[in-house]
């Protein structure tokens, strides 16, 4: 049986953002130190390391999940998307960064994020998301800032706003 | 972390083999790499069994039919699951976040570890980590522990939500061995602390849980879990109770109870169910029933609400199977 020593590194590949990615990991490297450390994509935060505060959310195979409670050698073969997949260049936001933005839904930003990524995948699945939905979703993840009605307030928007995009490209 | 060989087992026959050796198994890991990572738990040779063939949901005559590797979420989502034991979805969804359900395999949520906090404090006494060392939580802070089933060395209660439902559905678990495979009613994974807390289920070395079976009867249909906690989502219970009813001609038929938060293991309340047989499904009786579930208790200093909390709870879960249609 293939067995990885844990005194070595050994190749993990997996999509992210679109494109293969190729690191030399130890066993013990968790998806979200690779990231951030290894591959320099810093977007993905690392608040409590406990998988409680919803910081490191990434997207795993189109489900959000928590990059500080994953190996990395867990993602091989997985497609991975991180925040900085959400805009679709540097200089514009995504429709749900926009909404953020407009409806005050970040002060500090440090769980920003995490959040995007847990509401992106929640719009993409569900585009008639409620409120309640919406809530369901947050309760994942910690914010200290907001007291998160702006964050739900840009969520709706942004649920909207694609419900009104589908329907003027139907 | 500690660093830790990992294997990847090319067969079943592979994962129980190094198992079987000291190696544990990860799937989704949400419990374990926590636990690692605060140095709880450290193991030298983890075996990731994600991509052997025990996950998926099948319906098999009346039995539900849940693969150990299903994630919570995909559980919750699944419309046989739905249709045939909402109870199961219900207390799902009750549980952890939507990340962590995405991650978390069933079979993992049954053999999580508990969470109480001197279990992860490497300074405090607690016998379920190092055997000896004493239990913290009986004279410390111990609003959240247990109220049925402790011992003198634990009074942690078991954290999964699903398991209380499973154990009210008599639901059973298929696991491999090296000594080949058996079945056994989930309610008998789980031991009681008495003076050996470190060993928490009655698996043996190198089993592997690849299956729960859930049986279908009437009272799959009108079951309800509530879950009462300090806060409305992501947070484990105080009191928990899963109720299923089978109701013909305005009388109770048959009755699950279970109850989670207040026991060292999931507590099924069979004295209330007898007690309920036969009665109309009212309140008056639904009250008189939960009044039995308290026997027993030893309240500590902080829980002492759970016994009062307990019976109610139990009442008010009936009460909902009741209005189900």
């Amino acid at each position: 049986m293939p067995r990885m020593n844990a005194a070595r590194k050994h190749p993990v590949e997996f999509t992210l953002n679109g494109r293969t990615v190729r690191a030399e990991v130890e066993n013990r490297m968790l998806l979200s130190d690779l990231l951030r450390h290894e591959i320099g994509l810093t977007g993905t935060h690392v608040g409590c390391e406990h998988g409680v505060c919803g910081a490191c959310t990434v997207q795993i195979d189109g489900r959000p999940a928590r990059a500080c409670l994953t190996l990395a050698q867990q993602v091989r073969g997985s497609d991975v998307r991180t925040v900085e997949a959400l805009a679709p260049d540097p200089a514009v936001l995504s429709p749900l960064q926009a909404a953020f933005r407009r409806h005050h839904g970040l002060q500090c930003g440090f769980c920003t994020p995490g959040i995007l990524m847990s509401l992106d995948a929640l719009l993409r699945e569900r585009p008639d998301a409620d409120r309640e939905d919406i809530r369901e979703h947050l309760s994942g993840h910690l914010c200290r800032c907001t007291g998160y009605a702006t964050i739900v307030e840009a969520a709706l928007a942004a649920a909207e706003e694609q419900r009104k995009e589908e329907t003027t490209n139907a | 972390m500690f660093p830790f060989t990992l294997e990847k087992p090319r067969s079943t026959e592979d994962a129980i083999a190094a198992a079987a050796s000291g190696a544990r198994f990860i799937a989704g890991g949400t419990t374990l790499i926590d636990l690692m990572r605060e140095q709880v738990e450290c193991p030298d040779r983890l075996i990731d069994i994600n991509s052997l063939p025990f996950g998926g949901i099948r319906v098999e005559g009346e039995d539900l039919v849940i693969g150990a590797l299903a994630r919570m979420a995909e559980v919750a989502a699944d419309p046989n699951v739905q249709r045939l034991q909402p109870l199961i979805a219900e207390s799902l969804i009750e549980g952890a976040s939507p990340q962590l359900r995405n991650m978390a395999s069933m079979g993992g949520n049954l053999l999580q570890r508990v969470r109480c906090p001197y279990f992860r404090m490497l300074d405090a006494g607690c016998n379920k980590r190092t055997p000896g060392s004493g239990c913290a939580a009986i004279d410390g802070l111990n609003s959240g522990h247990a109220i049925l089933g402790t011992s003198d060395h634990c009074v942690a209660t078991h954290p999964s939500d699903v398991a209380v439902a499973l154990v009210a559905l008599d639901a059973t678990m298929r696991v491999k061995g090296p000594q080949g495979e058996r079945s056994f009613p989930v309610e008998e994974l789980f031991r009681l602390p008495g003076d050996t807390p470190h060993l928490e289920h009655t698996l043996l070395p190198g089993e592997l849980i690849v299956e729960i079976r859930v049986p279908g009867g009437p009272h799959s249909r009108r079951a309800r879990y509530l879950k009462v906690r300090d806060r409305a989502s992501y947070e484990f219970a105080l009191v928990s109770a899963a109720a299923a009813l089978s109701i013909e001609d305005g009388v109770i038929r048959e009755v699950r109870l279970a109850v989670g938060g207040v026991g060292t293991r999931p507590w099924r309340l069979r004295d209330c169910e007898a007690a309920l047989v036969g009665t109309r499904p009212e309140r008056r009786a639904f009250e008189e029933a939960a009044q039995l579930a308290r026997q027993g208790a030893r309240p500590l200093r902080h829980n002492q609400f759970k016994v009062e909390l307990l019976p109610r709870t139990v009442v008010r879960a009936l009460a909902l199977a009741g209005e189900v249609a």
